[in-house]
């Protein structure tokens, strides 16, 4: 196969487009896909404070290479959620990979801020990891922009993350969730950051290739509480019908953005300070507050007994 | 040739295929879902494989 752009040997195929790629011009392609997201979404502007949640895996990482060759300056946070190597790993990757490039990474711990971790959320008041998880990064990752003054939180949520969010949804037509699936998802007065997610036009197996060309290194491995998680297996069917049919997943979710999200308009629902910790919620105190106070509390009675 | 998988990683041989896309064939996975890495090479489906390559198989699905 022979790169489109230069007729040297392919290193990639983009089915999607039909093109093959060379090392150079497949980074070269990318980054235009994601500096076209930017625009098209007026997803931030240069001047902004830009914070970018980090795993040590290859989407944010990836992520990160992309936005600073474009120019931006953007700043990194890692949550370490507690979950034994995995996180180890992630922060290592994460860490190597700031300081190789003298960029700015913050590090929250879940357990020494808040007492727990996302294993022992799930395992005392018996929430799917995933579901602790999600939980616990949504609101870490609003907290650390919120409370230090960015403009914008960016995520590394790729073409395959969306497509596969927007099927589970549609399967089960959550209209709530279509209503808030969007790139871009707006501050609030309350104290919600402005969130993006630029690699939204970006497959997940070219985030890999692309980190990979790049030299960056990152977790390979899985979570090891991802297992049977419903997005994961909705990637895996996904990837079979785009094996047959290439563009599908870009057809399916750019289908949506453009044409039936107007269906599903967004209807932010009133929010106000929680009583506890101050962050926006729409009860009297916030999910992240209850699901701490109910794993602080467990632990400490199995501790007890 | 030897492969290497990963989640959990492991080596195993498999003796026969010569392309990229009759590995993946093989082993039931669909190029959308791997890269194929020889050293420090991506290759594309159509790339001609040896008996003697080692080949790592890189998944690219990740979180949740």
């Amino acid at each position: 196969m022979k790169c489109r752009v230069c007729r040297g040997r392919a290193v990639i195929a983009v089915r999607r487009h039909n093109a093959g790629f060379c090392k150079d011009h497949f980074i070269a392609h990318i980054h235009r896909q994601v500096e076209r997201t930017i625009s098209e979404y007026d997803m931030f502007e240069d001047h902004q404070r830009l914070l970018l949640g980090v795993s040590g895996g290859k989407d944010s990482l990836a992520l990160w290479e992309i936005l600073t060759a474009l120019g931006y300056q953007v700043d990194g946070v890692y949550l370490h959620l507690g979950i034994g190597e995995y996180s180890s790993d992630g922060l290592r990757f994460s860490r190597e990979f700031a300081q190789r490039r003298d960029l700015s990474l913050r590090i929250v711990d879940l357990g020494g801020e808040h007492g727990f971790s996302v294993p022992q959320a799930s395992d005392v008041t018996a929430r799917v990891a995933c579901s602790a998880c999600g939980l616990s990064k949504r609101y870490l990752l609003n907290q650390v922009a919120s409370r230090r003054g960015y403009d914008v939180l960016v995520v590394g949520h790729n073409l395959d993350d969306e497509a596969a969010v927007l099927w589970g949804n549609v399967l089960r037509w959550q209209v709530d969730y279509l209503s808030r699936q969007r790139p871009v998802l707006a501050a609030s007065e309350e104290g919600l950051v402005r969130r993006v997610k630029p690699l939204v036009r970006v497959a997940e197996r070219e985030t890999a290739a692309y980190a990979v060309l790049r030299g960056i290194e990152y977790e390979i491995e899985e979570c090891p509480m991802v297992s049977g998680n419903t997005v994961n297996r909705n990637k895996q069917w996904l990837n079979r019908l785009e094996e047959q049919s290439p563009g599908l997943k870009a057809q399916f979710l750019f289908g949506f953005l453009d044409r039936g999200a107007a269906y599903f308009p967004a209807d932010p629902p009133e929010l106000s300070m929680c009583g506890n910790c101050g962050q926006p919620t729409p009860g009297e105190v916030c999910a992240f507050c209850r699901l701490k106070k109910a794993t602080v509390v467990r632990i400490a009675g199995r501790g007890s007994r | 040739m030897k492969v290497l998988l990963h989640q959990p990683r492991r080596e195993i041989e498999v003796r026969g295929p010569k392309s990229v896309k009759a590995l993946l064939n093989r082993l039931d996975l669909v190029s959308e879902s791997v890269l194929v890495i020889r050293g420090d090479q991506l290759l594309t489906d159509g790339e001609r494989l040896r008996p003697d390559d080692v080949i790592e198989l890189r998944p690219v699905i990740s979180g949740g």
